[in-house]
């Protein structure tokens, strides 16, 4: 039978006394992504006292507050003052507004020591390893959120041909900039760290940048784009960057 | 002004209130595990809240300071001594320069809090000097002191000088420290217990657990892990299970929440809480009660008690009030002078 999806009815729950999470049902779609960049984006242009930060998810905006201040200013306490506050802010952005993804070009080397794990994900899929690179690199992916670790973003649209699961045994170290895939999804690692992902190649791009006043390069929204680049390439770019 | 490190300790690191306004960006908010000491131990020698010091964990450091510097230690107490003579925690003392600030058994907590007039002086990463280990950032180059580092000190301010002040008119030549003759009233420190009742609110996924599991958290006793350490307070006790096996789609977390992945032992997410996660939240332990959470040693029990949203909130307030009490008191007493 046909399903008519509209849009799920709003929650705003309290996560603890100093959070709300603001729920979209739990359904990933572009069309919640974008209500959730449109909502972040007032809150960014409008801030009111007593507003932290928030961090938008798959299907959720949290918006961390003081509860402190927020008492301080309003007549009502400090969680009916901000649910007030932020059930306004999200009628005012019932119609999604259009603000034009970005698309981030990251060039990427694949295969040999940058991506050692191609060959693995050529026997799972039974692909040949031109064709991964073909497929990974021909896709539009959709950064859903950043999370994780510093500028990590969680990426949909990887084609599913592709998916590999991820080792049985996590590796010590990934090098920053690999570039991997784990079941249907695929992303790559901004900082060194441990992990079980099955690394198909690497940038030479920084995606995290302390010294940078934005250092995470990719936001919730953006779209990224993996262009392939020979070794010559990929270590002329490194040098170009130290 | 500044001080030497002569031995490390197990983990001493420079933290401060934490990294805010950059969790969007994956980049979690850290700062002091017991972030209320940390704020009296800055009040006690004149600095601003946010001032940065120097987070101890079980095993102190040895610091030499090499110039008269006004210290004070809160948090865990982890027998300080200078020349053998013990210090006193959560006051503010003189040490003169070329002496030594050691420590030996932990007594009770896990983290302790050295402040110093002026606070810890490294580069400002992202609005903090908490050192950010995974990442390694923010701090002294991004990692744990070493032996050997030199730790600079900030410009005193007229508040640090009327502290160190009332200190040196006591001072007597011969003695390595001088302690100050006075000292906040009980009631505006944290409360510590060796096995405390921690307080939280139901999380967002309280309802996908069995009804067991609904009464377990609140009335079954958990114990600390030695897995525990700044990302999460790693708990063992009855196992909690979900009604139906569900997936959570990836959302934010932060300190304070209770996290139950599959295996079914409770997990709660401290300091360096990675700024999302995807298992089950069962509870969200309040933040006025963050500081015991942070102190509770591995091997002891701990149990959680539900609370309303409104109950937080006040509790919240009342930490507040005390800080805010004992930083009036501290101005009071300066001005008398």
């Amino acid at each position: 039978m046909p399903e008519i999806i509209q849009n799920p009815p709003l929650l705003i729950c309290p996560r603890g006394e100093s959070a709300v999470e603001l729920q979209f049902g739990s359904i990933i779609s572009k069309k919640i992504l974008n209500r959730i960049r449109a909502i972040a984006q007032v809150l960014d242009e409008q801030p009111f006292p007593g507003l932290v930060e928030y961090v938008p998810a798959f299907t959720t905006l949290t918006v961390y507050y003081d509860p402190w201040v927020i008492s301080q200013q309003g007549k009502l306490d400090a969680y009916e003052e901000l649910t007030q506050k932020l059930e306004v802010l999200v009628e005012q952005v019932q119609e999604t507004r259009s603000t034009p993804a970005r698309v981030v070009e990251l060039p990427v080397v694949y295969g040999g020591a940058y991506g050692p794990d191609l060959q693995e994900v050529a026997l799972h899929t039974g692909l040949r390893e031109e064709e991964i690179i073909d497929m990974h690199s021909a896709g539009e992916y959709l950064v859903h959120m950043v999370g994780f670790a510093p500028g990590f973003p969680y990426l949909g649209g990887m084609d599913n041909r592709l998916a590999t699961p991820r080792k049985a045994t996590p590796s010590a170290r990934i090098p920053a900039g690999s570039v991997g895939i784990a079941g249907a999804q695929t992303g790559v690692y901004p900082i060194s760290t441990p992990g079980g992902w099955q690394l198909i190649g690497r940038t030479p791009v920084a995606l995290f940048n302390a010294a940078r006043q934005v250092p995470s390069l990719l936001q919730a929204g953006d779209k990224v784009r993996f262009v392939p680049i020979s070794e010559k390439e990929y270590e002329e770019r490194k040098e170009g960057q130290e | 002004m500044k001080l030497t490190v002569l031995k490390s300790g197990l983990l001493t690191t420079v933290q401060d209130l934490g990294r805010k306004g950059f969790q969007r960006q994956g980049v979690l908010m850290g700062g002091a595990m017991d972030k209320v000491a940390l704020r009296i131990a800055n009040l006690l020698v004149g600095n601003p809240d946010h001032a940065a010091v120097l987070e101890l964990s079980m095993q102190g450091p040895e610091l030499r300071f090499e110039q008269d510097t006004l210290i004070a230690l809160a948090g865990a107490d982890l027998s300080a001594s200078i020349n053998e003579e013990p210090v006193r925690m959560w006051r503010a003392v003189l040490v003169k320069a070329g002496n030594v600030l050691r420590f030996g058994k932990p007594v009770q907590g896990n983290y302790a809090y050295l402040a110093v007039a002026g606070g810890v002086q490294v580069p400002e990463v992202m609005g903090s000097r908490s050192t950010y280990l995974r990442a390694g950032i923010g701090g002294l180059q991004g990692r744990s002191l070493q032996r050997g580092d030199v730790l600079q000190f900030g410009d005193v301010s007229d508040t640090n000088r009327l502290l160190l002040g009332d200190l040196l008119l006591q001072d007597r030549k011969e003695n390595a420290f001088t302690e100050a003759a006075w000292w906040p009233e009980p009631e505006l420190l944290p409360r510590y217990e060796e096995n405390p009742t921690l307080r939280a609110m139901r999380g967002l996924e309280y309802n996908w657990f069995t009804e067991n599991s609904q009464g377990y958290i609140w009335n079954e006793k958990y114990k600390v892990t030695p897995q525990s350490d700044r990302m999460g307070c790693r708990l063992q006790g009855t196992i909690l299970a979900l009604e139906e096996e569900r997936e959570l789609l990836s959302t934010a977390v932060s300190y304070g929440t209770v996290q139950v992945p599959a295996q079914g032992d409770p997990i709660v997410l401290m300091a360096d809480s990675q700024t999302t996660g995807g298992y089950p939240r069962i509870a969200q332990v309040i933040t006025a009660d963050l500081p015991a959470l942070a102190q509770v040693q591995a091997g002891k029990i701990i149990r959680f008690q539900e609370v309303s949203l409104e109950e937080a909130h006040r509790l919240l307030y009342q930490q507040e009030k005390h800080l805010l009490a004992l930083r009036q008191a501290i101005l009071y007493k300066l001005h008398q002078q």
